[in-house]
């Protein structure tokens, strides 16, 4: 894989690529949410990168700040409520942040795409599929209408939406979900980004369906050597297609590591949490384990390490102190004070 | 589609039957004798009395009665007043002063309604939200003789930027903007509101996330995936509103004068000539069902999830 990855890095090509640099990369990311209720610190130092043609899954439960990240890389977040207060996100190594609003807007779509949890509403209703593909081509890439209409049905017949010429007259209303997610897939494919983020992309749908959409954003991301960020808490989804893993818990990345290792041998208590909490087949008839109370609320984060209430494994020192980033290997690291031991159990 | 026409054009039929008998068992069954004040002021004599009720049928049963004038109506014949007037040509005369009225009223409503409602939709809380929120809570609260009136004295008598009255007729276009803002005032407010809470909803709605994701420019954003969706509530009100314009406005025409069929079925009403009210409401019927099912048939052009089948 990592030699794949160096490849890929010296081939891609971008806007004005700083030779070396990560296809993208996010570093200490900080952003709260300033409410009538208080400020919430939704993101408390988030940093992760993603190379060309790797696929990077992010894993927490909902309000750890997955999303939110993603949103901040795309430059849509809702701002007010959000605001940024600090870090950095470069792709090809230009940093988005300080970018103008015109060069942000230019990275999204071509250089960036992103799809949806809810294809249904992610999708504009009143508008065919073939509409909503078209217009990028025809605003960003000047093509004409004719020419755009016959990209989208090859859109369309590369994510295997059958009868493609008849679909793109469709409204998403009459797409089945599986369909819809497929046409969404089709959407953010049409700049040819060099990294998609897929947020959710399965979430709404059929469990066998499920299989189909991811095995075609693997499939996708191979061809075209995208980098993939996928945002998800279905630990099941992750381990088929997914490199490396980034586990999100209140804002924080708490372990960071390649798929297989993390499988392996979590070194983090919260992530070994979720993967017992996964039903096995091998343990049929034995109850279920499952991670104790409720994710912390981001207007008052407990202090010390924040997973510390939560914790079979909790000492004193876990209550004061901020746990640091130990790197317990290359490429691997964990936010708990005790990793080492975990990792050597 | 095609089917859907269809059927609703056929259940205009009874609609259209049961509120024009009802007019007409209204009009002719009330209390009082049609030919009082008709002569001066000695009772009509018998001849002529006998003359008239054979004429407009009055000897027979009202069932009777309506049965003869929707046959006539449906030749195009709206028959003659007392006086011997034929309602056809009042109608004629009168109704291009109310399209006139209604128009002018609509296109207040929509461009004033709408650009107010778009503004401070996207703009959410501020001075401007709260200035417009106060003011069409002003407009809904008054009465339209209030309005009406106001303005009249207002712009008419006192500063005299107006004529207070629009007698000739054909109304001149610009003599009913003042009327036709009167007259519009309370459907702008509402328009505002609709368009207001439409645009605010869509605003962070996830298509209009999609499209910004998509790297639209902000123009496209807005200018085409949320205003064709909040544009649906507002097209439908106005549609409907422009069907209730149709039908006159006896108050507005009262006030500033103006020679439209409001005015009309009001005089007739208070000179009990029952033909001419019958002749008006069967016709404003007509309009107000007819507008309706052109605003559900343009409901379904709007929003594509809306099939009629």
């Amino acid at each position: 894989m990592s030699a794949n990855t160096e490849q890929s890095i010296m081939d891609s090509e971008g806007a004005e690529p700083v030779p070396g640099a990560p296809l993208l990369e996010v570093k200490d990311l900080f952003v709260e949410f300033r409410t009538r209720d208080g400020v919430s610190k939704v993101l408390n130092g988030v940093s992760y990168h993603v190379e060309a043609g790797e696929t990077l899954a992010v894993l927490g439960e909902s309000g750890s700040g997955k999303s939110v990240t993603a949103q901040t890389i795309m430059g849509i977040l809702d701002m007010p409520p959000g605001h940024i207060m600090g870090g950095s996100i470069k792709f090809h190594g230009e940093e988005l942040l300080k970018a103008s609003d015109k060069r942000r807007r230019e990275v999204r779509g071509s250089g960036i795409a992103m799809i949806f949890q809810d294809a249904l509403s992610a999708l504009n209703p009143v508008f065919t599929v073939g509409f909503q593909i078209e217009e990028q081509l025809r605003l960003r890439k000047g093509m004409s209408r004719k020419d755009a209409r016959a990209r989208a049905i090859e859109l369309l017949d590369l994510v295997k939406i059958p009868g493609a010429k008849r679909r793109v007259r469709q409204y998403p209303h009459e797409f089945s979900g599986g369909m819809r997610q497929r046409a969404m897939i089709a959407m953010s494919l049409a700049l040819d980004p060099e990294m998609l983020i897929a947020d959710e992309p399965t979430t709404a749908l059929d469990v066998t369906v499920q299989a189909q959409i991811m095995d075609l954003l693997k499939e996708l991301q191979v061809e075209r050597n995208m980098g993939m960020i996928l945002i998800t808490h279905d630990l099941g989804v992750v381990a088929e297609v997914a490199d490396r893993i980034a586990v999100m818990y209140a804002g924080r990345i708490v372990e960071q590591s390649d798929a297989l290792s993390l499988y392996r041998k979590p070194g983090h208590p919260y992530t070994k949490g979720l993967l017992e909490s996964l039903p096995r087949l091998d343990q049929r008839g034995q109850e279920l384990m499952t991670i104790k109370g409720l994710p912390p609320s981001l207007l008052k984060i407990p202090t010390g390490c924040p997973f510390h209430p939560r914790c079979p494994m909790v000492q004193d020192v876990c209550k004061t102190d901020v746990p640091p980033q130990h790197r317990l290997m290359p490429g691997r690291m964990s936010a708990c004070h005790f990793a080492e031991e975990l990792i050597s159990e | 589609m095609g089917r859907y026409v269809l059927r609703r054009l056929l259940q205009l039929i009874p609609v259209f039957i049961g509120t024009t008998f009802l007019i007409y068992w209204l009009v002719w069954s009330l209390p009082g004798d049609p030919f009082a004040g008709k002569c001066g002021d000695r009772p009509c004599p018998e001849a002529f009395v006998a003359a008239m009720t054979a004429k407009f049928n009055l000897g027979d049963p009202v069932v009777v009665q309506y049965g003869k004038y929707m046959m006539n109506l449906l030749q195009g014949d709206f028959g003659i007043t007392f006086s011997g007037i034929s309602v056809g040509d009042r109608i004629a005369t009168a109704y291009p002063n109310t399209i006139r009225l209604a128009l002018v009223a609509l296109a207040i409503e929509a461009v004033i309604g709408i650009s107010a409602g778009i503004l401070t939709g996207l703009r959410g809380r501020g001075f401007l939200d709260n200035l417009v929120l106060v003011t069409t809570l002003f407009l809904i609260s008054l009465p339209v003789f209030v309005t009406g009136f106001v303005l009249q004295i207002v712009l008419g008598f006192e500063l005299g930027w107006i004529k207070t009255t629009v007698s000739e007729s054909p109304a001149p276009w610009g003599q009913l903007i003042v009327p036709g803002f009167v007259l519009g005032s309370l459907s702008m407010a509402y328009v505002t509101r609709l368009t207001r809470s439409s645009i605010a909803e869509n605003r962070r709605s996830d298509y209009v996330r999609t499209a910004v994701a998509k790297g639209l420019p902000q123009s496209r954003v807005v200018g085409v995936h949320l205003l064709r969706n909040s544009a649906i509530p507002v097209i439908t009100f106005l549609g409907t509103d422009l069907g209730s314009l149709m039908g006159g406005a006896i108050i507005t025409e009262g006030i500033f004068n103006i020679k439209g069929i409001g005015n009309l079925v009001y005089r007739g009403i208070l000179s009990k000539e029952g033909v001419i009210v019958t002749g008006v409401v069967t016709l404003l019927v007509m309009v107000y069902l007819l507008s309706n099912l052109i605003v559900d048939m343009l409901y379904a052009v709007l929003d594509p999830r809306i099939r009629y089948d």
